[in-house]
C-alpha cells in the first residue's frame, strides 16, 4: 500500500519519528485493535487509535450514552445522549479519521462472546469498569494468546500493566480473584476524576501503538501506577515466577471462562 | 552532471515542508543499503532543508543541481536499511 500525499501529510509527525517511520504507519494501518469499554478509558484510547491511523478497530459497548458519562467520556457529545456508546464512538472516529474502520459490537463482553469478539484482533484494550469483566478479558486473552493492555481508574487514581503472551505475568498471576461483591467500588459508587481517564486510556493506547509498531519496552512484568494527588507514578515490577498462576501457568486450574457475579448496584442504570 | 545508477525517482515538488522530507523517507524506506533516489524539489526551502535532514539521518547526498525549468535534482544514497 502507497501513501497518498494527503496520508503522508496527515501522519507527518509519525513518519518522521525514525521509530515509527513510513513502515511503522503501514503496521499502524493493517492493525486490528479491539477496546472494550467505551467509557473514561476507551473514550481517549479510541480517540488516539483512530488519530494514528489504526486501520481497524473494534469497540464493544452495551451502555447508551448518559449524561454522567460526558465528565470524562470525550469522545461522546451532549447530542448523543441516549445514542449507544459504540455508535456515537464510530461516528467521532470516523469524523476525525475517515482512514479507520470501525466494527462496533452493542453488548456486553460474557464467556459466552469474549473469544469470538478478540479472535480477529491483534491486541486488546481493556477499558471495562469491573472486575468480573476484567478477569474475564484476562483468561480469555491468556487462552487465546492475545496481547492484552489492562488498566483501572477510580477518584484520583490509575493503574496499569500489558500482557503479552510468554513474556511476563498476566492479570490473574498479580491479583488472584476478583474481590467479593461489593467490597470495593466502582467508578460509579466511588467517582473519578475526569481527566484520569484521559491520561491512563491514553497510556493503553501509547502500549498499543508501541505493541504494534515494535518501538521500545512494553509495560509487560511491571504495574504502573499513578496518585494525580500527590503527583506520582510508581513502575511497580511485578514477580516474574508465572509458572503457578490459575490460567497462565505451567498446569492452570482455570480452562474454562467464568462469569463473576457482579456487585448489583453497577447491573443497572 | 555525473552518471548515478538510480534504483527510484520522487517528486516532492507538490507538497510542502515537512511533507517534503516525509515523502523522501518513504520513498527510501522502500530501497535497500546502497540504493540511490533521485528526488526532484524545489528552490527555497525543500532545497535548504531537505538534504540537511537527510544527512542528519546518516544518508548520503551525492549531488544537487538545479533543472533546465528551475526545479532542483537531489541524488541520495540510503545508508542503512
Amino acid at each position: 500500500m502507497a501513501f497518498t500525499n494527503e496520508q503522508l501529510e496527515r501522519y507527518s509527525r509519525h513518519i518522521i519519528l525514525k521509530e515509527v517511520g513510513a513502515k511503522g504507519q503501514k503496521k499502524l494501518s493493517q492493525a486490528k485493535v479491539l477496546i472494550i469499554g467505551a467509557g473514561g478509558l476507551g473514550a481517549p484510547a479510541a480517540l488516539y487509535l483512530a488519530a494514528a491511523g489504526v486501520g481497524t478497530i473494534g469497540i464493544v459497548d452495551a451502555d447508551e450514552v448518559d449524561l454522567s458519562n460526558l465528565q470524562r467520556q470525550v469522545i461522546h457529545s451532549t447530542a448523543d445522549i441516549g445514542k449507544p456508546k459504540v455508535q456515537s464512538a464510530k461516528e467521532t472516529m470516523e469524523a476525525i479519521n475517515p482512514d479507520v474502520t470501525v466494527n462496533t459490537y452493542h453488548t456486553f463482553v460474557t464467556s459466552g462472546n469474549v473469544l469470538d469478539l478478540i479472535k480477529d484482533y491483534d491486541f486488546i484494550l481493556d477499558g471495562t469498569d469491573n472486575f468480573p469483566a476484567k478477569f474475564l478479558i484476562n483468561d480469555a486473552c491468556v487462552m487465546a494468546k492475545k496481547p492484552f493492555s489492562h488498566a483501572g481508574i477510580i477518584r484520583f487514581k490509575g493503574q496499569l500493566m500489558t500482557y503479552v503472551p510468554g513474556q511476563g505475568p498476566c492479570y490473574r498471576c498479580v491479583f488472584k480473584n476478583p474481590p467479593p461483591k461489593d467490597a470495593v467500588p466502582t467508578c460509579k459508587q466511588a467517582g473519578v476524576i475526569g481527566a484520569m481517564g484521559g491520561v491512563i486510556g491514553s497510556l493503553q493506547a501509547m502500549e498499543a501503538v508501541k505493541y504494534i509498531v515494535g518501538a521500545g519496552d512494553l509495560l509487560t512484568g511491571y504495574l504502573l501506577t499513578f496518585d494525580a494527588l500527590k503527583m506520582e507514578w510508581h513502575k511497580v515490577k511485578l514477580p516474574s515466577d508465572t509458572s503457578k498462576c490459575a490460567v497462565c501457568g505451567d498446569h492452570p486450574t482455570i480452562t474454562e471462562l467464568v462469569d463473576y457475579e457482579q456487585a448489583e448496584c453497577d447491573m443497572k442504570k | 552532471m555525473a552518471e548515478f545508477n538510480i534504483t527510484d525517482k520522487v517528486d516532492i515538488t507538490d507538497v510542502n515542508c515537512p511533507i517534503t522530507f516525509v515523502k523522501t523517507k518513504v520513498a527510501l524506506e522502500e530501497l535497500d543499503d546502497g540504493d540511490i533516489l533521485e528526488v526532484r524539489l524545489n528552490d527555497g526551502e525543500p532545497v535548504q532543508n531537505v538534504p540537511r535532514s537527510l544527512k542528519e539521518e546518516g544518508h548520503k547526498v551525492l549531488e544537487l543541481t538545479q533543472n533546465d525549468d528551475g526545479t532542483y535534482r537531489l541524488i541520495v544514497q540510503k545508508v542503512g536499511d
